[in-house]
């Protein structure tokens, strides 16, 4: 029978708390900036010019479609021999998660104008509106509450992928277990307090989600 | 020719191998009230729609008011300002009410004049409280769309178009969608507006409301229009064989 020895642990505390608080940042680093990236993305397939709509694609379904963990080696080790620039393992990661989600939410952005029932748009323009502003002052007001519930889904994903970046040396929280592991030859303790604490930081999160989802189909 | 609020002339229009519209031609006269009557697939809310360019024809011409456009079959479309600002001129009613859902009845109504005109919002929120006093729903300003009936629904929409202040009217079938119980209040806000010398082409299956309404009416069939002239004349004794029997279902119904 295996002795539990959670007090061989918490003379690490600080390194987990700071190891947490790297994937936190981080998280809220991506999940930003693949917001951003994905919203451009998104309204380009759906732009008029086929150039911009076939471009995003590629970029949607290269990244949709390729491991996140060979993507991270990629950018770190691969792209810097192909453009001789190198990037330390924090931009590197940051930039990977950003473009890796981004291509989701690009199509969850997506996914939810289309939704959006022609007639709104055509009452817009009837009025003598611009299809930009028909887009700003019609649709994606309408669009974002469908998106919202996706959206925060896969989030959370993004939350738990940047543990991926751990194979960078990112010090992020599981990086930090690693080295804790390493120290105190108790894997079983470490490993479960990291998965622990992925969970409790995502379980009021996914509460918030299902409320959303929830609300939204009580508005309609 | 000046007295000509709309000259439609040769216009053409087909969906993929579906020719939907050939060669319409129909002038309309400042102040008048047209109907637009025929089979579903006549192509009678396809010509409506190209009024406002919601479609873009192949060929032919639309003139309303001073604004002109000419199609050549799609090598030069007008520009997005330039059909924006056509379409301002112009009010469009839709089957489906299209109502803004995240806005109330006012901001619905506010929407055009603040967000294309540019007017300042307390001006608009006036406009809007007196277009919808006039199709009576001044009591319903601050609800939102869900919680309209069909008829009020249609009521909000000509008041968001009327906003616009435009001075051709178009509607597409605006009572269709409606409980038969609710279909003559909307009737009555466009008896109104005909009262008021607006002019306006009027896509509609309500016949009887065509003859007493319309000056004009026009039958379509298969793409072309088949008669067109005084409304009493084309719906009592239409002249030609496809009117009598479109019409004859609605006789045999009534």
């Amino acid at each position: 029978m295996y002795t539990w020895r959670f007090d061989a642990v918490w003379g690490y505390r600080d390194l987990f708390l700071t190891g947490t608080a790297v994937t936190v940042g981080l998280t809220i680093a991506v999940v930003v900036l693949g917001l951003l990236v994905g919203l451009v993305a998104g309204l380009a397939q759906l732009s008029r010019s086929p150039t911009l709509r076939w471009l995003s694609w590629l970029y949607i379904e290269m990244f949709r479609l390729t491991p996140l963990l060979v993507l991270l080696l990629w950018f770190y080790y691969a792209l810097p021999m192909l453009t001789g620039i190198k990037m330390d393992a924090l931009t590197a990661a940051v930039l990977t998660l950003t473009l890796y989600g981004g291509s989701f939410y690009a199509e969850v952005i997506r996914g939810g104008i289309v939704s959006i029932e022609p007639g709104q748009s055509e009452a817009g323009l009837a009025l003598g509106m611009t299809p930009a502003r028909v887009m700003r002052r019609i649709v994606l007001p309408q669009a974002i509450k469908r998106m919202i519930p996706p959206l925060m889904n896969q989030s959370i994903i993004q939350f738990k992928n940047t543990s991926l970046v751990s194979v960078l040396a990112v010090p992020d929280l599981l990086y930090q277990g690693q080295i804790v592991a390493m120290d105190t030859y108790r894997a079983l303790e470490v490993y479960t307090v990291i998965a622990a604490i992925y969970f409790v930081v995502l379980l009021p999160l996914t509460v918030i989600v299902k409320r959303a989802e929830r609300h939204l189909a009580h508005s309609n | 020719m000046s007295t000509c609020k709309i000259e439609i002339s040769g216009i053409r229009k087909q969906f993929g191998e579906l020719v939907v519209l050939r060669d319409i031609n129909l002038k309309v006269e400042s102040g008048a009230v047209i109907a637009l009557i025929g089979p579903s697939g006549s192509g009678k809310s396809t010509l409506l729609r190209c009024l406002n360019l919601l479609v873009i024809p192949e060929g032919g011409k639309i003139r309303i008011g001073d604004d002109a456009f000419a199609f050549d079959g799609g090598a030069r479309l007008p520009s997005v300002r330039e059909q924006a600002r056509f379409r301002s001129n112009t009010g469009m009613v839709f089957q489906h009410f299209n109502l803004f859902p995240h806005m109330t009845v006012l901001q619905n109504v506010m929407e055009g004049p603040v967000s294309v005109k540019n007017m300042p919002k307390a001006e608009a929120q006036e406009l809007a409280r007196r277009l919808l006093d006039k199709v009576g729903l001044s009591d319903k300003v601050d609800a939102f769309p869900n919680k309209l009936s069909g008829g009020q629904k249609q009521r909000v929409a000509i008041a968001r178009a009327l906003a616009m202040e435009p001075s051709v009217m178009l509607f597409d079938e605006a009572t269709s969608a409606l409980d038969p119980e609710l279909v003559g209040e909307v009737l009555n806000v466009i008896r109104a507006l005909a009262a008021e010398g607006m002019t306006m082409i009027i896509v509609t299956h309500e016949i009887g409301f065509a003859r007493e309404v319309a000056d004009r009416v026009v039958f379509m069939r298969d793409g072309v229009i088949v008669e067109e002239g005084p409304a009493h004349d084309v719906i009592d004794s239409p002249k030609e064989e496809a009117t009598r029997t479109f019409l004859s279902h609605f006789h045999n119904r009534g």
